[in-house]
């Protein structure tokens, strides 16, 4: 695997996707804001659950070029298109699995069934997050297309 | 003895009837029967989530009412924003907790807390009383009516332009009129509690924040931080009450995060019921600056004061060297002005605008106020760095390029410009402000242009500003009408308060234009484009108090001020006009400029009084009988 490339791609990948992000919440598209979710993992504190959550969202995103990386070279080719592709069924995987069993994950996340609790008070996402905005699958998916499409375009194979 | 309201009074209720909450990022309205009947989130110039205020059929309101006659006493918690509303009914009576939450720093890194809540809570206190709520949010200024969504445990959600607006609420609500509102009854006996939580969120995941013993934690750390907050004001006066409750109503309207002023929470509040003197106050004027700054300062608030330093410098920057009458929040120096013709206005009075075109006139004073407000902070141990020492040189050159212009002045005429003698004084504030603060050291600036340039305004006021025939300054050069603008020139320091020139025109402005000690802003006949009629001027009245402070009868201007007091509500607000047939409230409420003109005429008479009982004193080192 090509480390640098790896380094390098999945930085860059992961500024494109949190910048559409942000740009999504600012233009009212979604209110997703995934270094404040990764963030209340580890503390209340809202400032400090962004600032924390910025990096784990930056570690998500080499962890994840890595294997964009192996899937590129277990293939021997790399293509905007074919990173696009892993870019969507990665966002699929986000909106359909990973999301509505987040807060059986989340120590702070409530649930649909039970509601607020005094330490979970944080709103479920639902299915394909859709609590969180019903533009939110859309930007969701652009934002995990266009990452993996950054990574298949730039990543040279080993 | 009941009732004095019952669930079907009338549907605008007087200005006057409504009690501020707010979070210091936005503020909402509460009227005696426990509507909320206007909000706008996430701060005090976007949209409105509840507007009943101006338009009691489409702009939404949040109800929380006995059902049936009661009737209400009110109050603020002592030296707190949250408001207490008593409703008596013939089974009983419970109370009404109104507020928004806020928390300090500490708090906020202890627990999560939702971005803005309204939190209202319900408590019985004799035999039981039957209540009502209604929930009909209409978003965008009521263009929008959301579909909401019931999601059991998470409460009444509803999307709005991309934000969440989300209601729990321990009375089951049931959705009403196709989901687009929500409606409840409930029994509250004696002892028991009841909470409604509405949370506004940008991002998510959003807080869902818990009722019951949590709800009742948020609101203890609200009241103790506005305690915290109310008991460091320094004033240890005879008026302590209402500079306190003055003070409080200025913190609500501060934009927190900017540590801008907004003038006022609220739009189109007609100056004349029905009439069309409607505007948009949620922006900040540069007018207001050096009064509020005094008052901030004085009265142990410097954080406050220096953050709206820090506003002043920053929004006054985008337009350098020349300054705008007003800005947004952060500054924003584009506020055109519109009006929403699907909104009746309150209580018929139309046109309801937003954005201000005030925006685009030229009011010269605004240089004195920013100039002069700067001083204070100097006062106060602040210091410049060299660039604001290179804008405030910069906004001098501008006065003495353009103080020979007419302009729109102080009061925002729609009649043209005029050589306004208020404007030509503020002028001559600033240049002669920052002379001295080059004296002092504390700016290197053109002094030499600044003397001559203030000596020529000097010499013009009193030339063709003051009319010896009526025995007052006038409102424009070589005029024959006054205005109470005038009123400030001893506050600035243009001219002793005792100076024949000064007295007699402050007692010429109380013969023109006071009524039972309330003060109009000119005289009912002046063309100021617009159709006449409007109450008298609540800030106008105070700087009475002050200029007739300062011309020595502080007994009189004692005796004036008590009987302004009176005009506030209930819970102790003043808007920004008062009727003086009536006594009504008028105009966009509660006005802050009215709040700044108390806290420092209490100032004002304080620091007299104390020189009063100082002279009366015998002294060793005066002889007494130097002192008649």
């Amino acid at each position: 695997m090509n480390k640098r490339g790896v380094s390098l791609w999945g930085f860059v990948g992961t500024v494109v996707l949190t910048t559409l992000m942000a740009g999504s919440q600012g233009l009212g598209l979604s209110r997703i804001n995934f270094p404040f979710m990764l963030g209340t993992m580890f503390t209340p504190n809202r400032d400090r659950a962004k600032l924390i959550g910025f990096g784990v969202h930056f570690l998500n995103g080499w962890i994840f070029a890595s294997v964009y990386a192996a899937a590129f070279e277990s293939w021997r080719r790399a293509t905007w298109w074919l990173g696009g592709a892993i870019g969507l069924v990665h966002a699929l995987y986000v909106l359909v699995a990973a999301m509505p069993a987040l807060p059986a994950m989340h120590p702070r996340m409530a649930s649909e069934q039970d509601g607020p609790t005094p330490t979970k008070q944080l709103e479920p996402p639902g299915f394909m997050a859709l609590n969180y905005g019903r533009r939110t699958p859309i930007t969701v998916i652009v934002a995990h297309l266009l990452y993996g499409a950054i990574l298949g375009t730039f990543y040279r194979l080993k | 003895m009941l009732p004095d309201r019952t669930s079907e009074s009338a549907i605008y209720p007087p200005i006057d009837h409504y009690a501020l909450i707010g979070d210091c990022r936005s503020a909402g309205l509460v009227s005696r029967d426990g509507s909320l009947d206007w909000l706008c989130l996430p701060r005090f110039d976007s949209p409105s989530i509840f507007a009943a205020v101006l338009d009691a059929e489409t702009g939404g309101r949040y109800l929380v009412r006995p059902i049936g006659e009661f009737r209400t006493e009110r109050r603020y918690l002592a030296n707190t924003n949250v408001l207490e509303t008593v409703f008596r009914t013939p089974t009983g009576a419970c109370v009404l907790r109104d507020l928004m939450s806020v928390s300090s720093e500490e708090d906020k890194r202890a627990y999560l807390t939702p971005e803005h809540e309204v939190l209202r809570q319900l408590e019985g206190l004799e035999g039981e009383v039957e209540i009502e709520i209604l929930y009909d949010p209409r978003p965008d200024y009521g263009r929008v009516r959301p579909l909401l969504e019931q999601r059991g445990p998470l409460g009444l959600r509803c999307e709005v332009d991309g934000t969440s607006l989300t209601l729990h609420s321990e009375v089951p609500l049931e959705l009403t009129d196709g989901d687009r509102s929500a409606s409840g009854t409930a029994r509250i006996r004696s002892g028991e509690e009841a909470y409604l939580s509405l949370t506004y969120s940008m991002e998510a995941p959003a807080v869902v924040p818990l009722l019951g013993e949590a709800a009742r934690g948020r609101i203890e750390r609200t009241v103790r931080w506005w305690r915290e907050w109310a008991n460091r004001c320094a004033y240890e006066g005879p008026y302590r009450d209402a500079v306190v409750r003055s003070a409080l109503a200025l913190k609500l309207m501060t934009y927190a995060p900017s540590g801008a002023l907004v003038a006022a929470p609220t739009t189109s509040l007609p100056e004349t019921i029905g009439g069309v003197r409607n505007w948009d106050y949620r922006y900040c004027w540069l007018r207001d600056a050096s009064f509020t700054l005094r008052a901030l300062y004085a009265l142990g608030y410097r954080e406050e004061a220096e953050a709206y330093i820090g506003w002043l410098l920053h929004a006054t920057r985008l337009t350098w060297p020349e300054l705008q009458v007003l800005y947004d929040i952060f500054g924003e120096a584009k506020l055109p002005e519109r009006e929403l013709p699907h909104l009746e206005g309150y209580a018929g009075s139309r046109p309801v605008r937003i954005g201000n075109d005030a925006q685009g006139q030229l009011q010269l004073d605004v240089y004195g106020e920013v100039i002069n407000g700067t001083t204070r902070f100097l006062d106060r141990g602040g210091r410049f760095d060299r660039d604001t020492s290179r804008m405030l040189d910069g906004l001098g050159r501008t006065v003495c390029r353009r103080w020979r212009e007419p302009d729109e002045g102080i009061w925002e005429g729609r009649s043209g410009r005029f050589h306004n003698t208020h404007s030509k004084v503020l002028c001559w504030v600033a240049l002669d402000r920052l002379i001295e603060m080059h004296e002092a050291g504390y700016l290197e600036v053109s002094v030499d242009l600044f003397r001559k340039e203030r000596d020529e305004i000097r010499k013009e006021i009193e030339a063709r500003g003051y009319n010896e025939r009526i025995g007052s300054y006038t409102r424009t050069f070589d005029g024959e009408e006054m205005d109470a603008s005038l009123l400030t020139l001893p506050l600035y320091g243009y001219i002793e308060g005792t100076n024949p020139r000064m007295r007699s025109t402050c007692a010429r402005i109380h013969e023109k234009l006071a009524r039972d000690g309330l003060v109009y802003r000119y005289e009912t006949g002046t063309d100021d484009g617009l159709p006449p009629g409007e109450g008298a001027f609540g800030i106008c009245s105070f700087w009475a108090v002050e200029c007739v402070t300062r011309g020595g009868n502080v007994e009189g201007a004692t005796y004036a001020f008590e009987q302004l007091l009176p005009y506030a509500n209930d819970v102790g607000l003043f808007a920004e006009e008062i009727d003086p047939d009536t006594g009504a409230a008028l105009g966009n409420f509660p006005q802050a400029f009215t709040h700044i003109g108390l806290i420092n005429a209490a100032l004002t008479l304080a620091g007299y009084q104390e020189e009063n009982a100082v002279a009366e004193r015998p002294s060793k080192d005066i002889p007494t009988e130097d002192l008649t």
